[in-house]
């Protein structure tokens, strides 16, 4: 029986898995932006899960407010990461420790 | 009266503020006018006072200023006493300062900064009367500071040569030491009486003579333990053994500074004191051994330490080191009033001797060893005329017989002869009489021996005299041969050959006039309460019991001295230097003061710096810095560099931070959850 | 209910497989076609649970415009990934751990949550919110009411993302002619011409 707790389940694995993601490349910017987007697919599929089993359509509401945003992030990400290529030349996360300090 | 003794004490200090605040702007010759009229004003009124003290039937009297301290039992006023010690102090101190000021024209005439000498010569003065004139120890003790603090600005005077700096701080420390004792001893008289004010304090002590103290198992009687506490004072400012080191160096300053200073009056402070604080020492029979001790011991060693010297302004240090160790051993018998005699007479040929040194000194164009001196007498008649004077008054030259003589003859031998009357029952005292007798033979030769090797021999200078060790102007420079005049000696300017004449008539006559009101038979009515002879001193009656011998023996000593001192100096010209260029043991030793500098400074200047060191570089900069400040910051410093390796730049590994801190609330939360149920 | 079971099993797995594969593909543009599969089997899971007008929005907005932005962004940047450091360093054993930990955590979370509160009342899935009526006129009829100033501000948001990404990347070329409408419509009489006086037979010379 498909209860909400196997929706949870596969949302917290994802949401993991899009954290993992983000710390432990090393090659490449672009992963680290799909990660993210990994991240608001798991999280919108909690607040889907639980907007069905509680009877409540706000969580889908919020979950369509959450893609907007994720849009609009990865579009302005995806510019950044241009703007970052054209400066550096590569993309390759390790050697950006200009921050450091 | 009042009015006229409170403008004798404040003329100086006004002096000395125009002088000091305004000399640049009033000039040179204003500023020395000033200071100068107003002290021969201070001196005129002194003598005033004194005339009606002596002739005029002056009695005692105190006059009220100001408030100074009053705290409780703690009261002191500034005020002005008059009374017999304070009269003859007056007199003394305001003599040889206008007579000092009045040669400072001729001897500073080449100097730049006159209006600063004459201010601190004035503020001297100021500081000196307000300590004679003092009615309680703490007008004594500003006095006392004062004349330390003008002591020190005035041997510091030309303060670009770094030996004049040392020397002036050498004389602040010794001082100190001194003061160190003064100050307790101030504090035990209030701690034991309760008054520091002499009017009330002197009636206490014959009624609790025999209050004492317990201290660690030891029972110490109070006055007595005052009285030590108080002379440990007056052996710093009187330059008595073991805190004598600074008097010789003390030669940095000008020649008319150390005329005032270290011969007439600021030395002869501790003599004052001691006197004026007769009531006291005479229930004090331990404290006067001590000072009869060290007033011997002194006398005796500064006379030897004096002959090996070669430098005159040295030479007369060391004499007046070794006269102040015999008006110290005179108070120690108690003949207090013969300490004060021997003070006044000392103070006239003293100061003729040392601005006669002066005289020779500004003559030989700062010249001041008297190995290149000789010769002097045909080029400088007035000097040599005034020093052969005031020589032999030091020396005590006089007929016994006739009681005819120079001053020094009167006061010494009085001096003498209480000695020995007081050493019939008292071993000290007798050690004291000894010891005196053998001062006043090494006195006439190392006197004798000054005059001959200045003013007789062969010629010694000529293309040397260029320049000495006093010249303020050429510290290094000893190819500076761009003098215009001569390098012939010339007899120095009236402005300083007055004041040596002036001396000259004191240092004849003074013995002469007041030895019946100082010392004889009119001396009660002289003193009237200023010195007071506990019931069981008589000596100055006892000493008019003198056998024959102990009269003739000072004056044989004396001839015996000057026929040494003829015989290797003149007869046998050489002698002298040969001697001293074998370099002996005994000649090694006295040339080296008995090796006392090297001695202080290998214990305690050592000691004072090991000890500086540790509490500075240990104490102060590791611990206190270390914990303070530096550590502080350090720590600080520290702290941040390895805190700020945790900020990698990675954009990665804040986000794993990210992540560990999420797991950690996580957990937490769980945690909280499942046990709040 | 079977089918029900092997459907979500099925796309759940395809989920996290796809996820990993995001994460641990050598080729970037491999990175965004597992990124693209991902979403799908995510909009099944959508379907499957009730909420078809999210998983179809999920298709459209996701798929269709983000991960094609992305195509376009990897295609675009010409990465040369033959040189891209392997780089999963020492990280890789405790960031997996605490990773670990963490999913444990979460499914701990997700089981008793379920067990308790509303989500134990539940009567069943129901993907509008209890009401009878299609899932998209339930999400209809709360959208445009009740959170219609967020709805607005959706949409700023997307205004201001556009307008950003505009203002990162766009650079202007040099030695390229452009028009400058405001310049063209700013010129007067008096800067666009000028008036000669000619003789007639002669020519302008300039």
């Amino acid at each position: 029986m498909i209860g909400l707790t196997n929706y949870l389940t596969v949302a917290a694995i994802l949401f993991t898995i899009g954290v993992f993601g983000i710390f432990v490349n090393r090659k490449n910017v672009i992963i680290i932006l799909m990660s993210i987007e990994l991240i608001l697919l798991a999280v919108n599929i909690n607040l889907v899960a639980f907007s069905v089993y509680l009877h409540d359509v706000v969580g889908q509401i919020f979950a369509m407010f959450v893609l907007t945003v994720a849009a609009a992030e990865a579009a302005v990400g995806l510019a950044i990461l241009v703007t970052f290529f054209r400066n550096r030349g590569d993309i390759a996360v390790d050697d950006a420790s200009v921050m450091k300090g | 009266m009042q009015q006229l003794v409170t403008i004798l004490l404040l003329a100086p200090l006004l002096g000395a503020l125009i002088a000091g605040l305004f000399g640049r702007r009033i000039g040179d010759l204003a500023s020395q006018s000033v200071t100068t009229g107003l002290l021969l004003l201070t001196c005129g009124l002194s003598w005033y006072v004194f005339g009606q003290w002596t002739w005029g039937g002056l009695e005692p009297f105190t006059v009220h200023l100001a408030p100074f301290i009053n705290v409780a039992d703690f009261q002191s006023n500034w005020s002005v006493r008059i009374d017999g010690l304070s009269a003859v102090m007056l007199v003394v101190v305001t003599t040889v300062s206008a007579l000092v000021h009045l040669y400072s024209w001729g001897y500073m005439a080449q100097d730049d900064s006159r209006p600063r000498f004459f201010a601190y010569l004035s503020l001297f003065t100021f500081a000196m009367l307000a300590l004679v004139t003092a009615a309680d120890f703490m007008q004594l003790f500003f006095g006392w500071e004062g004349v330390g603090l003008a002591s020190y600005l005035l041997i510091g005077f030309w303060f670009k040569k770094p030996t004049a700096n040392a020397a002036s701080i050498k004389a602040f420390v010794v001082n100190r030491v001194g003061d160190f004792g003064f100050a307790l001893g101030i504090m035990t008289v209030f701690w034991a009486y309760g008054t520091i004010q002499f009017a009330e304090l002197f009636p206490l002590i014959a009624s609790s003579a025999s209050r004492s103290w317990e201290f660690a198992g030891q029972t110490l009687p109070l006055v007595d333990l005052a009285c030590v506490l108080l002379f440990i004072g007056a052996m710093g400012k009187s330059a008595q053994f073991f805190l004598h080191t600074w008097l010789p160096d003390a030669m940095e300053g000008p020649t008319p500074v150390s005329a005032l200073i270290h011969a007439a009056t600021m030395v002869t402070a501790g003599v004052y004191m001691v006197c004026l604080l007769s009531p006291m020492f005479e229930y004090a029979p331990m404290a006067r051994n001590l000072v009869t001790l060290i007033g011997a011991i002194t006398a005796l060693f500064a006379a030897t330490v004096g002959l090996a010297q070669n430098d005159i302004k040295r030479v007369i240090a060391y004499s007046t080191c070794s006269q102040l160790g015999y008006m110290f051993f005179a108070a120690g018998v108690g003949a207090y009033q013969a300490a004060m005699f021997h003070l006044f007479t000392h103070a006239f040929f003293k100061a003729l001797l040392f601005l006669g040194a002066g005289s020779v000194i500004h003559g030989m164009h700062h010249e001041q060893d008297m190995r290149r001196m000789g010769g002097l007498w045909k080029h400088l008649p007035v000097t040599y005329a005034v020093m052969t004077i005031g020589t032999l008054a030091i020396t005590g030259f006089g007929i016994p017989g006739l009681d005819l003589g120079f001053a020094g003859f009167y006061s010494k031998d009085t001096i003498i002869e209480a000695a020995w009357a007081a050493g019939r029952d008292n071993g000290i005292a007798n050690f004291a009489f000894i010891v005196s007798l053998l001062a006043a033979g090494l006195t006439a030769f190392y006197s004798w021996r000054l005059a001959f090797m200045t003013f007789h021999g062969t010629p010694k200078w000529g293309e040397h005299a260029a320049h000495g060790h006093d010249d303020p102007h050429a510290p290094a420079a000893h190819d500076d041969h761009g003098h215009d005049h001569a390098h012939q000696p010339h007899e120095s300017p009236l402005s300083m050959l007055v004041p040596l004449l002036v001396l000259a008539v004191g240092a004849l006559a003074a013995g002469y006039v007041f030895v019946e009101n100082f010392v004889g038979e009119a001396q009660g009515e002289f003193w009237r309460g200023a010195i007071v002879n506990g019931p069981h001193n008589h000596i100055l009656h006892e000493m008019h019991a003198a056998p024959p011998w102990v009269i003739w023996v000072p004056l044989v000593v004396s001839m015996t001295g000057l026929a040494i001192a003829w015989w290797v100096y003149i007869a046998r010209e050489g002698m002298g230097a040969r001697i001293a260029a074998r370099r002996g043991p005994l000649w090694t030793f006295l040339y080296n003061k008995w090796f006392f500098d090297e001695l202080y400074d290998a214990t305690f200047v050592r000691l004072t710096r090991f000890l500086g060191d540790l509490f500075w570089k240990g104490g102060d900069q590791k611990l206190i810095d270390g914990f303070g400040p530096d550590g502080v910051s350090a720590v600080s410093l520290a702290v941040g560099k390895r805190t700020g390796r945790l900020q990698s730049g990675y954009v990665y590994h804040y986000a794993f931070v990210m992540l560990l801190g999420v797991a950690g609330l996580l957990s937490f939360a769980l945690y909280a959850f499942s046990r709040g149920g | 209910m079977i089918l029900q079971a092997i459907a979500f099993y099925l796309m759940a797995s395809v989920t996290i497989l796809a996820g990993l594969a995001v994460v641990f593909a050598r080729n970037p543009v491999h990175s965004v076609l597992f990124l693209i599969t991902a979403f799908f089997s995510a909009a099944g899971l959508f379907v499957l649970m009730g909420a078809e007008f999210l998983a179809m929005l999920l298709v459209v907005v996701y798929v269709g415009a983000v991960a094609v932005l992305f195509l376009f962004v990897v295609m675009m940047l010409d990465v040369d990934f033959t040189q891209l450091r392997e780089g999963f360093s020492r990280y890789l054993p405790i960031g997996g751990a605490v990773a670990g930990l963490l999913t444990l955590e979460m499914i701990v979370v997700a089981t008793t949550v379920a067990s308790q509160g509303a989500a134990s009342a539940s009567t069943g899935p129901n993907a509008s919110g209890g009401v009878d009526v299609t899932n998209a006129e339930a999400i209809g009829r709360v959208l445009y009411t009740d959170y219609v100033y967020f709805f607005q501000a959706a949409g700023l948001v997307l205004l201001v993302a556009m307008i950003g990404a505009i203002v990162l990347t766009l650079r202007h070329k040099p030695g390229v002619k452009r028009q400058n409408i405001a310049a063209q419509t700013a010129r007067t009489p008096a800067t666009g011409m000028t008036i000669v006086d000619i003789k007639p037979g002669e020519g302008i010379s300039e």
